[in-house]
C-alpha cells in the first residue's frame, strides 16, 4: 500500500511551487494576440435618470469600441437570484459607480482619458443612504417597500417569556461595511468566436455562476459559453458574484469588437465599485431568569443590501440563522430583513451574515451577564447548547459537542482568570488599561437547509493509462487549499501517493458543476463527493477483476493500463444526495439548517492606550472543534488569516461613505492591519468527526471571521468599563466615549459639590 | 492650465535583470513595474495597489528593496534589477522559497513574489533575524490571506537553515 | 494606472549644475522628482499636473552626509534608509532617525528622501517636526548661488514653501548641540506601519537644577504646516515639572494646535492626543532628567 497517512498530514501545496517562483499565472499575466483593453464608464450619481451622454472632445472615438445597453444580445441583467441588477444601467442609475458604458482600445494607456471624456447628464432623484432612511419609506428605491427579503424564524412561545422574566435586557449593535481587499484586483479576459462561442478567463470563485449569467446576457446556449478560472489572488467572497459583472462587460466588448478583451480594475475602481460586506443592525430583547437562564427573546436583524438584490437574501438567511449563536433558546422570534440603499450592492464576504449577527449576540451575552450579575463565562456556560437540545431553527444537536469543556480549554490556554485578576489590579494605575474578553460561537458549513440538494453538486474523478488520477470539480483554489485537500482525499481513498493525484483547472468545458466555492463547503461536501467518486474507481477496477482489495500503487497503475486498453479511460462521477436526517422547511424556516456546525471559543487580550486611545490586541487564542483536520498547516493558516481579517473588521477597516460612494478607496486610506498590527494568534483544534464530511471534516474557512470582533470588544469593555456596540471601533470613538464619560462625571461631581 | 498633450518619444533604457543585460525603448515615465511585466514579460512581479503600499510589486534594485510601481524606468537605467524569477535558479528552490512551501507562507500567492523578495532582502542584511526584525522587515508587504504568522515562520526557518540563498 | 506615460517628459541630467541650469531656463516648468514616493503616487492616480519632470535621484552632490565639528549637513537626496543607518544621525539626532524608520515600509524608506519630504510639504510628514526642534537650516541652491535659510520659516502655508521655482534644497544643516537632550518621537497613525500620521510629535527637553532648562516641541498633522508649539514651550520653560504643570501643558498644547477633521481622523481627537503626547513627554522628561 501507500507510504502512510496522507489525510491529516501537511503535504506540500499542490500549486505551491509555481506561487513561490513567480510562475503562477493570474489573469493580468495573460495576453492574447490582438487583445484590446476595456474600461467602464460609471455613474457619478447615486440615483437619477440619465438624460444625455456626450462623447467629449480630445479623443479619437473612431479608434474605440463602445458598448452601450443596446449592444446586449440577451437580457440586460446579471442573473443571480433575481434579474434586477442591470449589466449596464439603462436610463436609470441607482448607485454611484454603476456601470453605464464600456470602452475598449488596443492601447491601455488611452482608456482613463476616454472614460473621463464621457460626460453624462442626469436628472437627480432623491437617494437614500442608510437602513433607517430605507425603512422610513420616504423614498421607494426598490420593489414595493425597499425590502429585498425578509424572514421570520419562530420557536416556542415568545409572548409568554416576558411575564416570566426576572430580567429583560435590550441592546442594539451595528457593524459597518468591510472591503474584502484581496490583493489581486478583479480582472477578466473574454474572447468570442462566432462558431466556438464565448470564452472567459479570470479571477473568480464560481465558474458556473458566470456560465449561467453569461448565457442569459449574451443569449448563448450552454455549450457555447466556456468559463476558465485563472490563478486567483485572494477572493474571500468578493469574487463570488461580482465576477459575473466584469465578465459580462469583457464579453460584450469581445462580441462587439471581434477581438479578445481584457478588463483589469485598478485598486480604486475595485474598492469603490465592487461588493463589500453588508452593514448590519441587530436589536436584541432577551428575557432571562434570575439564575441566568435565557427564557427567550426577540432578535431583529437588518442588513443594508445596497441598490440591487444580488445575494442579500442568502446573506440574510445565514445571519438570521446564526443570530442565536451556540445557546439554547427555548423560545425565540427572529425577524430579519435586507433593505435597499443607493450604494453599490453589498455582497459575499467570508462569514456571509454570521459575523454581523454573532458580533451582536456575543456583545449582548456580555451585557446580559452583567445585568444578571454573572460573569461572562458563567452566563454562557449556563446557556450553551447541549447534545439533544435544539437550535433556534429547531435543529437537534446530534454530535457530542461539549461547549463547556471547549470554554474551559480556551480559558486555560489564554490564562484568562489570572490575567483578568492581574489587569484589574494594574488598571488602577498607569496610562494603559488592559482587558480580556471572549466569544463563543458556531458556524454552519455547506449551503443552508435544502441548498445543497438544490445545488445537486457533481464531481468526477478519472484515471489514465499511466495510473495518474485527475479530479474534475468546479471548486476553485484561491489560497484556501482546495487543490491540496481534494488531492489528499483522493490519494487516501485510492491508496495512492499524493504526487500521483492531480486536479484539473476549473474550466466549464472540462469539469462538472460541483457548486460554488463558498459557504465553507468545499472540503466537507465536495470532498465527500470526490471521496465517493474515487471509491467508485476502485470498485470499477475491482469489479472487472483488475484490482484486488488491497494493492500497491504499481498494481493500481497496471490496472488502469489494462482498463484503458480494454475499456477506455475510467471516469467516475458522484452526485450529491441529501442525507435523510437533514430535513428543512423552507416556508417556516425551520429544521436542520446545516449538515454540520463547527464550534469555537475565542479569547482576546487587549491594551487600550489612554494617551492615543488606540487598541492593540496582545494575545489571541482561537480554539475550535472542526470535525477532522485534514491538513494542519492549511487549517491553521485559515484560522490565522480569518482572525486577522476579523481584527480588521473590529478595529481598523472603516469604509468612509459620502452619498453612497466610498471615499477612501486606496490602500493608503483603507486600513488593513499590517504585520506590525497583529498579535501572535494561537490556534488549537478539537476533532469530533463528522459523518457528512470527507474523512470527518467540517467546513472551517469562514468560522474564524465570526468570533474575534465581539471577543475584542468584550475585552475593551473589560479594560475600560465602557460598552461599545458598534464596529469598526476606532481610537476616535474611544476618545469620544471617554471624553463624554469624564464630562458627565464632572457634571455629577459639580452637582455633588453644589449640594 | 494644461498644455495640450504631446506624445513624447521613447528613450533607450539599459539595465540588467536577473543577471541579463536588457536594452529597450520606453517612455521615461513608464513605471518599472509595467516595463518588467509588459515589455520583458516577467509577470512574477505583481500590481496590487499602484500606490507603493502593498509591496506586491517589490523588486531589488542595486541590492535595495524597492516598489517598482513607484519607479520611472529612466531611473532604473544602469541599475541591476532582481525579480522573483531571478531567485530560483536551476530548479533548486532557494532555501527561502522552500521554507515558504513548508510553512504555508503562500496561500493565494499574489503577495508571495514581493514577500519573498522582502524576506530575501531582510535575510541578506540580518541572516538570523529576531521576530521583531522579521515583523518590521516585512511590514511593507501586505498579505490578506495568511495573517502573517506562517510567513514569519518561513523567514525564521530560512534564517535557521543558514543561508537565504 | 491612470496616466499616459507618453504625455510626460522625464530627464535625468548627471550633475547638480546641469539640473539647476535646466530649472533656471524654464522656472516652474520642470518638477524635480527624487525617489518618487510622493510624485509617482499622484502620477499613477492621474493627479499629477506637471508634464515635465527632472530626476534628481542619486545625484552624488545630494547624497552626501558631511560631518563637521559642530554641524552635520545631510544631502537632501539622502533616503530614509540612509538616515536610519547613519551612525551619527542615529546617535545625535534620534528624532530624525526614528522618524525615518516610521515612514512607509523598507521599500519606501529606500527611495523616499528627506528633501522630497520637505518640499512635498505635507503637514503629516514624519521627519519635519524633528527638523523644527533641531532648528535645522536649509541650504538652497540655484544657478544664482546658494542661500541658507532657517527651516522654521520655510513653510509659508499649506503645501507652500519658500523654495524659488529655480531652486533645490541641497542640504539640511543640523547643529550638533542636542546629544545631551532627552528626546522623544511619537507617531500616531491608524496602524503601526505604513500609515500617514494623525498626530506626530518630536520633542527635546533638558533639565537643569530640577527645572526645565530648554524644551522644544514640534508636531505634524495638527496644522497646515509642521508646527512648533511655542506657547506650550513658554509655559513650561523654567518651571519644575509637577502634575499641575503637566496638566497645564496638556491643555495648552491641545488648544495651541489647529487640527482639522479629515479622512483620517477628527480635530477633537488630534487635539486631545496632542495634549496627551506633550504630557507624556513631560512625565518621561521629569524621570529621565537630562539623560537621553
Amino acid at each position: 500500500m501507500k507510504n502512510g497517512p496522507i489525510v491529516g498530514t501537511s503535504v506540500p501545496r499542490k500549486e505551491g511551487r509555481a506561487k513561490v517562483t513567480g510562475e503562477a499565472r493570474y489573469v493580468d499575466d495573460m495576453v492574447l494576440p490582438d487583445m484590446l483593453y476595456g474600461a467602464t464608464v460609471r455613474s457619478r450619481f447615486p440615483r437619477g435618470k440619465v438624460k444625455k451622454i456626450t462623447f467629449g472632445p480630445g479623443i479619437d472615438w473612431e479608434e474605440f469600441v463602445v458598448v452601450s445597453p443596446k449592444d446586449i444580445p440577451g437580457k440586460n441583467c446579471i442573473a443571480l437570484i433575481e434579474d434586477d441588477q442591470p449589466c449596464l444601467a439603462d436610463g436609470m442609475v441607482n448607485h454611484p459607480e454603476e456601470p453605464l458604458l464600456l470602452v475598449a482600445h488596443p492601447d491601455r494607456h488611452l482608456l482613463p482619458k476616454a472614460v473621463e471624456a464621457v460626460s453624462v447628464e442626469y436628472d437627480a432623484l432623491p437617494a437614500i443612504f442608510s437602513m433607517e432612511e430605507s425603512e422610513r419609506l420616504s423614498q421607494i428605491i426598490w420593489g414595493a417597500d425597499n425590502t429585498f427579503k425578509s424572514y421570520l424564524i419562530e420557536k416556542g412561545d415568545v409572548e409568554a417569556v416576558w411575564e416570566a422574566a426576572d430580567y429583560i435586557v435590550e441592546g442594539e449593535y451595528t457593524t459597518g461595511a468591510q472591503e474584502q481587499l484581496y490583493i489581486e484586483n478583479n480582472g477578466m479576459i473574454a474572447a468570442f468566436d462566432p462558431q466556438q462561442g464565448l470564452t472567459v478567463w479570470g479571477s473568480l470563485q464560481c465558474p458556473y455562476y458566470l456560465h449561467k449569467a453569461l448565457m442569459k446576457l449574451c443569449d448563448l446556449p450552454a455549450d457555447r459559453v466556456r468559463v476558465v478560472q485563472t490563478e486567483t489572488g485572494g477572493a474571500f467572497g468578493g469574487k463570488e458574484e461580482y465576477p459575473s459583472m466584469i465578465a459580462g462587460h469583457a464579453a460584450l466588448l469581445a462580441m462587439k469588437s471581434g477581438k479578445p478583451v481584457k478588463i483589469i480594475y485598478d485598486r480604486m475602481e475595485d474598492m469603490t465599485a465592487t461588493t463589500k460586506r453588508h452593514p448590519s443592525r441587530t436589536r436584541h430583547r432577551t428575557a432571562v431568569s434570575k439564575d441566568g437562564k435565557i427564557l427567550g427573546g426577540e432578535i431583529e436583524f437588518t442588513l443594508d443590501g445596497g441598490a440591487y438584490e444580488t445575494l442579500s437574501p442568502v446573506v440574510l438567511s445565514r445571519g438570521a440563522i446564526h443570530s442565536g449563536g451556540p445557546y439554547h433558546w427555548p423560545s425565540v422570534r427572529i425577524r430579519a430583513k435586507a433593505v435597499a440603499t443607493n450604494a453599490p450592492p453589498h455582497g459575499a464576504f467570508r462569514g456571509f451574515g454570521a459575523p454581523q449577527s454573532l458580533f451582536a449576540l456575543e456583545r449582548h451575552m456580555d451585557r446580559v451577564a452583567q445585568t444578571v450579575g454573572l460573569s461572562p463565562v458563567e452566563f454562557r456556560r449556563r446557556n450553551f447548547l447541549k447534545p439533544g437540545q435544539t437550535t433556534t431553527t429547531g435543529q437537534t444537536v446530534r454530535e457530542k459537542i461539549d461547549l463547556s469543556k471547549l470554554l474551559d480549554r480556551a480559558l486555560e490556554l489564554s490564562g484568562y482568570y489570572a490575567k483578568k485578576k492581574k489587569f484589574a489590579e494594574e488598571n488602577q494605575v498607569g496610562g494603559c488599561k488592559k482587558g480580556i474578553g471572549m466569544a463563543a460561537f458556531l458556524h454552519g458549513a455547506g449551503f443552508t437547509g435544502s441548498g445543497e440538494r438544490y445545488l445537486g453538486s457533481e464531481v468526477g474523478v478519472e484515471a489514465c493509462a499511466d495510473g495518474s488520477v485527475r479530479i474534475l470539480v468546479s471548486s476553485t483554489e484561491f489560497g484556501q487549499g482546495t487543490k491540496t485537500v481534494l488531492c489528499q482525499i483522493v490519494a487516501e481513498a485510492l491508496g495512492l501517493r499524493y504526487e500521483d493525484v492531480g486536479i484539473a483547472q476549473p474550466d466549464t468545458q472540462e469539469v462538472p458543476n460541483s457548486g460554488p466555492t463558498v459557504a465553507s463547503r468545499t472540503v466537507m461536501v465536495v470532498g465527500k463527493l470526490v471521496q465517493s467518486a474515487a471509491m467508485g474507481i476502485r470498485q470499477t477496477l475491482t469489479a472487472r477483476g483488475m484490482l484486488g482489495d488491497s494493492f500497491t500503487p504499481e498494481e493500481f497503475r497496471a490496472a488502469c493500463q489494462a482498463h484503458v486498453a480494454q475499456h477506455g479511460k475510467i471516469r467516475c462521477l458522484a452526485r450529491y444526495e441529501q442525507p435523510d436526517d437533514i430535513v428543512w422547511d423552507e416556508q417556516k424556516y425551520r429544521g436542520s439548517a446545516y449538515a454540520a456546525f463547527a464550534w469555537a471559543v475565542y479569547v482576546a487580550e487587549v491594551t487600550v492606550d489612554l494617551t492615543t486611545y488606540s487598541v492593540s490586541v496582545d494575545d489571541f487564542v482561537a480554539i475550535q472543534e472542526v470535525g477532522k483536520v485534514l491538513h494542519p498547516v492549511l487549517a491553521s493558516g485559515q484560522i490565522i488569516g480569518g482572525v486577522a481579517q476579523a481584527i480588521g473588521f473590529a478595529l481598523y477597516e472603516k469604509v468612509i461613505w459620502e452619498k453612497g460612494r466610498m471615499q477612501n478607496g486606496q490602500m493608503t486610506n483603507y486600513m488593513m492591519p499590517t504585520s506590525a498590527d497583529l498579535p501572535p494568534i494561537r490556534v488549537y483544534f478539537e476533532e469530533l468527526g463528522n459523518v457528512h464530511g470527507a474523512y470527518g471534516a467540517k467546513g472551517i474557512g469562514e468560522l474564524p471571521m465570526d468570533g474575534p470582533a465581539p471577543a475584542i470588544l468584550n475585552a475593551i469593555e473589560d479594560a475600560l468599563d465602557i460598552p461599545f456596540d458598534s464596529i469598526p471601533l476606532l481610537p476616535e470613538d474611544i476618545f469620544a466615549a471617554l471624553a463624554e464619560k469624564t464630562a458627565s462625571e464632572n457634571v455629577v461631581r459639580s452637582v455633588r459639590e453644589e449640594r | 492650465m494644461r498644455e495640450s498633450p504631446q506624445v513624447r518619444t521613447k528613450c533607450e533604457i539599459s539595465f540588467t535583470v536577473n543577471g541579463k543585460l536588457v536594452t529597450l525603448r520606453a517612455h521615461a515615465m513608464e513605471r518599472l513595474l509595467d516595463v518588467l511585466r509588459h515589455e520583458l514579460r516577467l509577470t512574477g512581479t505583481k500590481e496590487g495597489c499602484g500606490e507603493g503600499e502593498c509591496g506586491s510589486c517589490a523588486v531589488l534594485m542595486d541590492g535595495m528593496l524597492v516598489n517598482s510601481c513607484l519607479i520611472p524606468v529612466l531611473q532604473a537605467n544602469g541599475a541591476s534589477i532582481v525579480t522573483i524569477e531571478g531567485l530560483a535558479s536551476n530548479d533548486q528552490l532557494r532555501v527561502l522559497q522552500q521554507a515558504f512551501l513548508d510553512c504555508g507562507g503562500a496561500q493565494c500567492g499574489i503577495c508571495t513574489p514581493g514577500m519573498i523578495l522582502a524576506a530575501f532582502h531582510l535575510l541578506s542584511k540580518k541572516p538570523q533575524p529576531t521576530s521583531e526584525e522579521i515583523r518590521e522587515g516585512l511590514s511593507g508587504n501586505f498579505c490578506r490571506c495568511t495573517g502573517y504568522m506562517q510567513i514569519f515562520e518561513a523567514v525564521a526557518q530560512a534564517g535557521r537553515r543558514g543561508t537565504a540563498t | 494606472m491612470r496616466a499616459h506615460p507618453a504625455e510626460y517628459e522625464l530627464v535625468a541630467p548627471r550633475t547638480l549644475p546641469a539640473v539647476l541650469s535646466l530649472l533656471a531656463q524654464a522656472p516652474g516648468a520642470w518638477l524635480p522628482i527624487a525617489g518618487g514616493t510622493d510624485v509617482m503616487v499622484q502620477y499613477s492616480a492621474g493627479n499629477l499636473r506637471a508634464r515635465k519632470l527632472v530626476s534628481i535621484w542619486n545625484l552624488p552632490e545630494l547624497r552626501r552626509i558631511e560631518i563637521l565639528p559642530d554641524e552635520i549637513q545631510i544631502g537632501a537626496g539622502c533616503t530614509y534608509t540612509n538616515l536610519s543607518e547613519h551612525t551619527i544621525v542615529s546617535r545625535e539626532f534620534t528624532l530624525l532617525s526614528r522618524a525615518a524608520r516610521w515612514t512607509g515600509g523598507i521599500a519606501n524608506q529606500n527611495r523616499g528622501t528627506i528633501g522630497g519630504n520637505i518640499v512635498n510639504a505635507s503637514p503629516a510628514a514624519d521627519s519635519l517636526p524633528a527638523l523644527l526642534v533641531y532648528e535645522a537650516e536649509l541650504l538652497l541652491v540655484s544657478v544664482r548661488g546658494e542661500r541658507r535659510v532657517p527651516y522654521r520659516n520655510f513653510h509659508i502655508d499649506y503645501r507652500r514653501t519658500q523654495l524659488a521655482s529655480d531652486e533645490l534644497i541641497r542640504a539640511i544643516c543640523l547643529k550638533r548641540w542636542f546629544s545631551e537632550y532627552y528626546a522623544q518621537a511619537r507617531k500616531i497613525g491608524a496602524r503601526n506601519a505604513q500609515a500617514i500620521s494623525k498626530v506626530c510629535l518630536a520633542a527635546l527637553g533638558r533639565l537643569a537644577d530640577g527645572v526645565v532648562d530648554d524644551i522644544r516641541l514640534a508636531m505634524g498633522s495638527v496644522a497646515p504646516v509642521p508646527l512648533r508649539l511655542t506657547e506650550t514651550e513658554r509655559i513650561v520653560k523654567t518651571k519644575r515639572i509637577d502634575s499641575a504643570l503637566i496638566q497645564l501643558a496638556r491643555t495648552t498644547a491641545a488648544a495651541e494646535v489647529l487640527p482639522i477633521d479629515d479622512i483620517r481622523s477628527t480635530a477633537r481627537y488630534r487635539a486631545a492626543v496632542a495634549g496627551n503626547l506633550v504630557a507624556e513627554f513631560l512625565e518621561h522628561l521629569s524621570v529621565s532628567g537630562s539623560r537621553r
